[in-house]
């Protein structure tokens, strides 16, 4: 995160920068408040979260200690939906109306890649839309830089989209234009003339890699060097914010990540905000800085990458993390274990705590319970560990009930798998 | 066939005619049917600039004046005629018919292929920041020019086939030609040689059509 902060103010493509917004918000306060109606929310009000994770607060929210955000004051706000809600009306006077979105408040900061995951359905689409206004909300208000979307008019809108570029999943190429001509589109709608134009177009093909292919047409590409193109397209009137709405879906793994490093590139190097929509961890993983998580037209979880998929709240991160870290044994797996391991399995999770092995090995030993470790990993999540491992726990009951108690008063997050399961 | 050669002067203003009344009709009616084509698209509740009014108004009106055979057409708009060029019979009205009638055809034809863009190609004009008009004539027109050749290929030769029908309101052409000195003295030659001057003229303009599709396409 810190390292990002660089980009801000110092670089010609922050034009519309608004220092304004953020300049308020001093105390580092990341927190999104949510009336007390979210599933989640509701869920995190039990669990002791003294780490400051921000996260939507059900009811009385707390201020302060935001742990990674903790040293410097947040770069400016970028993006800010407030309350913002979008129904579309049933397609006949019988098809029911479709809430997209409901209620939701989200800030996203200048500079920084942030990612917006959920299932299909889940209104991502829709969210990315309403950035750049090609939707408007039902209620709620959006504002983008200093100006309040909600607000504009729709040739005011066009203005505001000029400097806000935006890569799709399916591409969305001209096909009637050349590679070049694709680039240099949004330069022709800003009133750019011919040559700057055409320098403009060659600087943006040569950042992307595809100088030597202006002249092909979209169908001699590959995806992923179509992806490019869209990437070049929508870097060409320079803006400020970009936003990609599954940019990488329709790409195989190894043009996902030659995508994706672009994007970081394009995020390092010219200091583009970036909103990055997708299904899939590993691209939140891979780019992100924060993260919020959609499930059902509403954001029920929302952080840095790190603390939302360290410390799942909701069900929703949870099922995230359960697909791709695979960081708990399945129920197949777990028979097969215990058809060889007698004894409790208990499910620890891994996070960057200090000393957390030596204390774990600790407990047991104090307890006298013998543990062995049967399933798990660690892996890493924005250069920090993350991951869950297994034990078969054997000792008296007392014991290990004990030292589970122990582990748990030291606020180790571990979790028994039950017969049940099996 | 020396009768043939005897009216070969009426034969070659017969061609004149006949591409006189089709190339006007191609370009006049092409153009307003290209308008009208992009109005019924773009007012599509829905779509770049939707109006319920507008949409539902023009829409009637190509549903109405479409279905009627021309013949009948060019009787029913004798007032407006009258109004507009001054005369009802002749080379010019028949023309000035022919152009509205395949307007209506054409506007069809267009809204149909521009309603086979892809919408997202729509949607990233739109997050570039374009105006709805120019997205319609910057946008919508490439992308679907090719299919749309070959809509308007086709309106072509609906358009020779109508222009056979201009003797009947004296205005002459290849269709006229061949009912007066061909099948009604008896002399089919005459017949003969004008239905292959119209296949021949109709398999030119297909050819170009496909060609310049193809072109578009680049296939």
């Amino acid at each position: 995160m810190s390292d990002r902060t660089v980009h801000n103010g110092d670089t010609d493509h922050n034009d519309h920068a608004a220092p304004i917004d953020g300049a308020d918000r001093a105390d580092g306060a990341d927190r999104i408040e949510g009336g007390g109606h979210t599933d989640g929310a509701d869920r995190a009000d039990g669990v002791d979260r003294a780490d400051g994770v921000d996260r939507i607060e059900g009811g009385g929210h707390t201020e302060g200690a935001d742990r990674t955000d903790s040293a410097p004051a947040p770069p400016p706000v970028h993006v800010r939906f407030e309350h913002v809600g979008k129904t579309f009306p049933g397609k006949g006077r019988r098809d029911a109306p479709q809430v997209a979105l409901d209620d939701v408040n989200l800030e996203i900061r200048r500079g920084e890649v942030f990612g917006i995951i959920g299932y299909s359905g889940a209104g991502k689409s829709t969210l990315v839309r309403l950035i750049n206004g090609l939707e408007t909300p039902t209620s709620g208000r959006i504002h983008v830089g200093p100006h309040e979307f909600t607000a504009l008019t729709e040739r005011g809108m066009r203005e505001v989209r000029r400097d806000i570029g935006m890569v799709f999943q399916q591409f969305n190429l001209f096909r009637s234009r050349t590679v070049a001509g694709n680039v240099a589109y949004p330069l022709k709608v800003a009133g750019v003339r011919q040559p700057e134009r055409d320098r403009r177009v060659a600087r943006l093909l040569d950042f992307v890699g595809l100088l030597d292919r202006a002249h092909d047409h979209p169908e001699q590409l590959s995806g992923g060097q179509r992806q490019r193109v869209g990437i070049a397209r929508a870097l060409a009137t320079e803006p400020s914010l970009l936003l990609a709405d599954e940019a990488t879906s329709a790409l195989d793994p190894e043009t996902t990540g030659e995508v994706l490093a672009l994007l970081r590139q394009v995020n390092r190097d010219l200091g583009v905000t970036i909103v990055i929509i997708t299904h899939e961890l590993d691209v939140i993983r891979s780019v992100a800085d924060r993260v919020a998580v959609l499930d059902a037209g509403r954001v029920v979880e929302s952080g840095t990458v790190y603390d939302v998929f360290a410390r799942p709240q909701t069900e929703a991160a949870e099922r995230f993390i359960g697909t791709t870290l695979r960081d708990r044994p399945s129920p197949a797996t777990l028979a097969r274990l215990r058809a060889t391991h007698s004894g409790r399995f208990v499910t620890v999770r891994v996070r960057d705590q200090e000393g957390f092995q030596t204390r774990l090995a600790r407990t047991f030993l104090d307890r006298q319970v013998a543990a062995e470790i049967v399933f798990g990993g660690i892996r890493e999540l924005q250069e920090r560990p993350v991951g869950s491992l297994t034990f078969v726990l054997t000792g008296p009951d007392e014991a290990v009930d004990a030292a589970l108690a122990d582990l748990r008063a030291d606020g180790v997050d571990i979790t028994e798998e039950s017969e049940e399961e099996a | 066939m020396h009768e043939f050669l005897d009216n070969l002067p009426v034969f070659r203003e017969a061609i004149r005619q006949t591409f006189y009344i089709v190339a006007i009709s191609v370009v006049a009616g092409g153009l307003l049917g290209l308008g009208l084509g992009l109005v019924l698209y773009a007012t599509r509740p829905g779509n770049l600039m939707s109006n319920r009014a507008v949409f539902l108004a023009v829409n009637v009106l190509v549903n109405v004046i479409r279905p009627i055979p021309f013949v009948i057409f060019i009787t029913a708009i004798q007032p407006l005629m009258l109004h507009t060029i001054g005369t009802t019979i002749g080379t010019n009205a028949v023309t000035f018919a022919l152009s509205l009638s395949a307007a209506f055809a054409i506007s069809r034809i267009v809204e149909q292929n521009l309603l086979t863009v892809d919408p997202g190609v729509i949607e990233a004009a739109r997050a570039a920041g374009a105006r709805p008009v120019s997205i319609l004539l910057t946008v919508l027109i490439p992308e679907a020019l090719g299919p749309m050749i070959l809509g308007y290929t086709f309106i072509f030769v609906a358009i020779v086939d109508m222009s056979a029908q201009a003797g009947l309101f004296g205005g002459g052409g290849l269709g006229d030609f061949a009912i007066t000195y061909g099948s009604q003295r008896y002399n089919w030659p005459v017949v003969y040689i004008t239905v292959a001057t119209i296949i021949v003229i109709v398999q030119a303009g297909q050819f170009l059509g496909n060609w310049l599709a193809r072109r578009a396409l680049r296939r």
